[in-house]
C-alpha cells in the first residue's frame, strides 16, 4: 500500500499537480504514514526525476515550475506534522535566497529554492528587489550557511556585487558562502565579484550548494568560483 | 518596388491594439509618484500607483506624438531620419564585456575599448549612429552612464543612441550634450542623441523610467521606449500576446511622455525576446525573437510612429557560424521590415558581450541588407532587349557600356572581410575573424578625430573632471585630450 502511495506522490510531482500532491499528503497522514517517509520516498524522488528529465532536455521550465508548485503544496501539508512530531529532516544547510535590488524576476530563484528544499535545505526566500542590507540582515538572523543571489538582467546583475559587499560590511562573509545565478550571470562574473560559486540552472545549484556545505564543513579556505 | 517583410495583417494588428488599450485600462499600468499628478490632471484614474488609462486619452496622445524627427551629426546634418521606412543601424548598447581582440575571450570592457569601438563605427558608413556601447568597468559605476556618453561624444561626429542609468543622472547626460551642442536650445533644435527608456515588464513604469520620460519630453530631447517583454516569463508565451504587452507598454509610455510635453519626439521601440524554456536565457538570435521585433515595429507603424528595435545580435559566445547566421538573418529581416533604428550590431552571448571584430562583420550583413531593400530596379528603356541587341548571342556583356555604367549600382562590393575569392584569399588566407581583426586595425589607423573647437572641448573636459572627481575618478580614461 505505501509503495503505491509513494508512486502516486512521485507521479503528482512529475505531473506538476499541486492538488493531487496535497490530497495524497493529507491521505498519507490520515493513514498514519510518517511524513518523513512521504517526503523521502514519495515526493523527493519525484523532484529528482524532474531534475533528471530537465537536464536531459525532456522537461522544460514551465514543467519544473508546475512540479515545484506541487512540491510546495505537499510540503505545506507535511511540514506542520513534521514539526509536531519533532522529526525534522536532517538539515543539509540554511540558505537565504533572493533576487537583487532593481530586479523583479524570480522564476529561476523559485526553482532553486524548491529543489534545495526538496534536498533537505532550509530555504528563506526574500523574494525580489532585495537590497544587500536585507540579504545580510536575514543571513545574520537565521544563521545562513549560504546566500544565493539571482538576477535576470545585465543591469541588475551588477547589484550581486553589492550583496557581497553588504555581507562583508556586516562581518558575515567568513561564515557565509555566496552563490550566484541568473540568465546573464557567468562563472567569470562570479569570480570577478568574489562569489564562491555559480550555478547555470536549478539542478546544478543543488550540487553547488552541497559542495559549498562540504567546503564549509572542511573549513576550507575560500576558493575561487 | 521596395521589398517588404510583413508578419501581421491589418485585422490582427487591430486586435493587438484593441487588447493593448484594454490592458492599459485594466489591469492598468504601474507608474511612479513622479507622474501621478500629471496623469490625474488628464483625467486618468490612478489608485495605489496603478494608472487606468482610458483609450480616448491614450489615442489623443498618440496623435500628438510627432510622425518624424531627425538626429543630427556634429556638423548639423540630419543623418538619422526617424520616420516612415527609413532604416538605420547602430551598435548594441551598455555591454559589460568585450571579446578581447587578441585572445577572442570575453573580459570586462574598459573606456579604451569603447573608444576603439566608437572609432571603428565612425569609419563604417553602415552605422548611421553611435551607441553608448559599453559600460566602462574602469570608471566608478555611479558615473558609468555619463562617462560612456563622454567617450562617445569625444570620438564621434555621428549621433548617439544612449540612456541614463538613474533618474538623477539623466540631467548630467543632458548637460554634457548641451555643452557639446553649444547650449540646451541648440540641442533641442538639432538633437544629437536619443535616450532609451525601459519600462519593466509587465506594464510598469518605474520611478526611474517615469521620470526619464517626463524630463526628456520637457527637455525636447528624443526618447526611445525600449519595451522588453520576455515571452513566457515576463509576458504571455504567445508571440501575439507579447506583442500586445509591448503595445500596451509603448502606448502608456507615449501617454506619459506626451502629457508632459505634447509634440516632443518619441520612438516606439523595444528589445523583446522569447524566454528559452530549457535555459531561461533570452536568445536574441532566435527566429521567434526576430518575429517579435518585426511584429512590434509593425504595430508602431500602424500608429505612424517612428520605430526602433534590437536585432543583429547573435547568441554564440564567440564569433562563429551560429552567431553570424543569427546576425545576418535578423539584419536582413529588420531592414525589410523598414524599422527606423536597429540596435544590436557587434553583440553576442545574449547581449552580454561586445566584439569590435563582430561589428565589422555585421557591417557587411548590414550593407547587404541595405542593398536588399533597394530592391530590383528597371534601369533604362528596356530591361535586357537593348543589351541583347548589341551582343546578340555572343554573351559578351562585359564590354557593354551599360555594364560599366550600371554595375556599381547593381552590385554591392563588400570589404575584404567577406571572402569573394580575391587573389589574396587563397587556402592559406586568414579566417573571417582574422580578416575582421585586420579590418579593425585598418579602420583605426585611418580614423582621425574631428575636434570640437577649443572652447567646447575645454568645457567638456572641465565638466568631466569636475563630475569625475566627485566619484573619485582620477584622469579621464578613453579620452586623449589634444591639449
Amino acid at each position: 500500500m505505501p509503495e503505491e502511495t509513494f508512486f502516486a506522490m512521485r507521479q503528482s510531482i512529475i505531473d506538476g499537480a499541486p492538488e493531487a500532491a496535497s490530497e495524497l499528503a493529507q491521505a498519507a497522514l490520515a493513514q498514519g504514514i510518517p511524513p518523513l517517509d512521504a517526503i523521502n520516498n514519495g515526493y523527493v524522488p519525484g523532484m529528482h526525476d524532474v531534475g533528471e528529465q530537465f537536464a536531459l532536455g525532456q522537461m522544460f521550465l514551465p514543467d519544473m515550475m508546475a512540479s515545484a508548485e506541487a512540491m510546495r503544496a505537499a510540503m505545506a501539508v507535511l511540514e506542520p506534522e513534521l514539526t509536531r512530531l519533532g522529526t525534522e529532516r536532517p538539515l543539509a544547510g540554511v540558505v537565504v535566497l533572493g533576487t537583487t535590488k532593481g530586479d523583479i524576476h524570480e522564476i529561476g530563484k523559485i526553482l532553486v529554492g524548491t529543489l534545495l528544499t526538496a534536498n533537505g535545505f532550509r530555504v528563506h526566500d526574500l523574494g525580489v528587489d532585495v537590497t544587500g542590507e536585507k540579504f545580510a540582515a536575514k543571513a545574520k538572523e537565521v544563521g545562513a550557511d549560504i546566500v544565493g543571489i539571482s538576477a535576470l538582467l545585465t543591469t541588475t546583475m551588477r547589484n550581486q556585487k553589492g550583496v557581497i559587499e553588504a555581507l562583508e560590511k556586516a562581518d558575515l562573509r567568513a561564515q557565509v558562502k555566496v552563490m550566484v545565478g541568473g540568465a546573464p550571470v557567468s562563472r567569470a562574473w562570479a569570480q570577478e565579484i568574489g562569489a564562491d560559486g555559480y550555478a547555470k540552472d536549478a539542478i546544478s545549484a543543488v550540487a553547488l550548494a552541497r559542495e559549498l556545505m562540504q567546503q564549509k564543513a572542511q573549513g576550507a579556505a575560500r576558493e575561487p568560483a | 518596388m521596395r521589398p517588404r517583410f510583413q508578419l501581421l495583417d491589418k485585422a490582427l494588428i487591430e486586435r493587438i491594439v484593441g487588447e493593448a488599450f484594454q490592458l492599459i485600462q485594466n489591469p492598468g499600468v504601474r507608474v511612479a509618484p513622479y507622474v501621478v499628478e500629471l496623469l490625474r490632471e488628464a483625467g486618468i484614474r490612478v489608485e495605489n500607483q496603478v494608472a487606468h488609462i482610458p483609450e480616448a486619452v491614450a489615442r489623443k496622445t498618440l496623435e500628438s506624438a510627432p510622425r518624424a524627427f531627425s538626429l543630427y551629426d556634429r556638423a548639423g546634418n540630419a543623418v538619422v531620419r526617424y520616420a516612415g521606412d527609413y532604416v538605420h543601424f547602430d551598435p548594441g548598447s551598455s555591454c559589460l564585456n568585450i571579446l578581447d581582440a587578441k585572445t577572442q575571450q570575453a573580459r570586462p570592457a574598459q573606456a579604451t575599448d569603447l573608444a576603439r569601438l566608437v572609432q571603428v563605427a565612425e569609419m563604417l558608413p553602415q552605422f548611421s549612429a553611435q551607441s553608448t556601447a559599453m559600460v566602462c568597468n574602469d570608471v566608478p559605476p555611479e558615473i558609468g552612464d555619463w562617462y560612456r556618453l563622454l567617450v562617445v561624444l569625444w570620438h564621434a561626429q555621428k549621433p548617439v543612441i544612449t540612456g541614463a542609468f538613474s533618474a538623477s543622472s539623466l540631467h548630467t547626460l543632458l548637460e554634457l550634450l548641451a555643452i557639446e551642442s553649444g547650449g540646451a536650445d541648440n540641442l533641442r533644435q538639432r538633437p544629437r542623441a536619443v535616450f532609451d527608456v525601459c519600462p519593466s515588464p509587465p506594464l510598469n513604469w518605474s520611478e526611474f523610467a517615469s521620470q526619464n520620460m517626463v524630463d526628456l519630453a520637457r527637455a525636447g530631447v528624443p526618447a526611445e521606449i525600449v519595451s522588453m517583454p520576455l515571452a513566457g516569463a515576463t509576458a504571455p508565451v504567445t508571440l501575439a500576446g507579447s506583442v500586445v504587452q509591448h503595445a500596451a507598454e509603448c502606448i502608456s509610455g507615449v501617454t506619459i511622455h506626451q502629457l508632459a510635453q505634447p509634440g516632443a519626439p518619441i520612438v516606439w521601440g523595444g528589445a523583446p525576446a522569447i524566454f528559452d524554456m530549457r535555459t531561461g536565457k533570452t536568445p536574441m538570435g532566435a527566429i521567434e525573437t526576430v518575429m517579435l521585433d518585426v511584429a512590434c515595429a509593425e504595430v508602431g507603424k500602424y500608429f505612424g510612429l517612428p520605430t526602433h528595435t534590437y536585432m543583429v545580435a547573435g547568441d554564440g559566445r564567440l564569433i562563429d557560424a551560429q552567431t553570424e547566421m543569427e546576425s545576418g538573418m535578423s539584419a536582413e529581416l529588420g531592414a525589410l521590415a523598414g524599422i527606423n533604428m536597429i540596435s544590436g550590431a557587434g553583440m553576442l552571448d545574449f547581449l552580454a558581450c561586445h566584439s569590435i571584430e563582430k561589428l565589422v562583420i555585421d557591417a557587411e550583413a548590414i550593407a547587404s541588407a541595405h542593398r536588399l531593400v533597394e530592391g530590383i530596379e528597371p534601369r533604362g528603356e528596356s530591361l535586357a532587349v537593348d543589351m541583347f541587341a548589341q551582343t546578340g548571342l555572343s554573351g559578351d556583356f562585359l564590354k557593354l557600356k551599360e555594364t560599366r555604367a550600371l554595375f556599381r549600382k547593381e552590385q554591392h562590393f563588400p570589404s575584404a572581410v567577406v571572402d569573394r575569392g580575391l587573389a589574396t584569399m587563397d587556402a592559406t588566407a586568414p579566417d573571417v575573424v582574422a580578416r575582421a581583426a585586420e579590418r579593425v586595425e585598418e579602420l583605426l589607423s585611418s580614423y582621425r578625430r574631428s575636434e570640437l573647437g577649443l572652447e567646447r572641448e575645454k568645457e567638456m573636459l572641465a565638466f568631466a573632471q569636475r563630475e569625475g572627481r566627485k566619484a573619485g575618478l582620477s584622469g579621464l580614461p578613453g579620452i586623449c585630450a589634444s591639449e
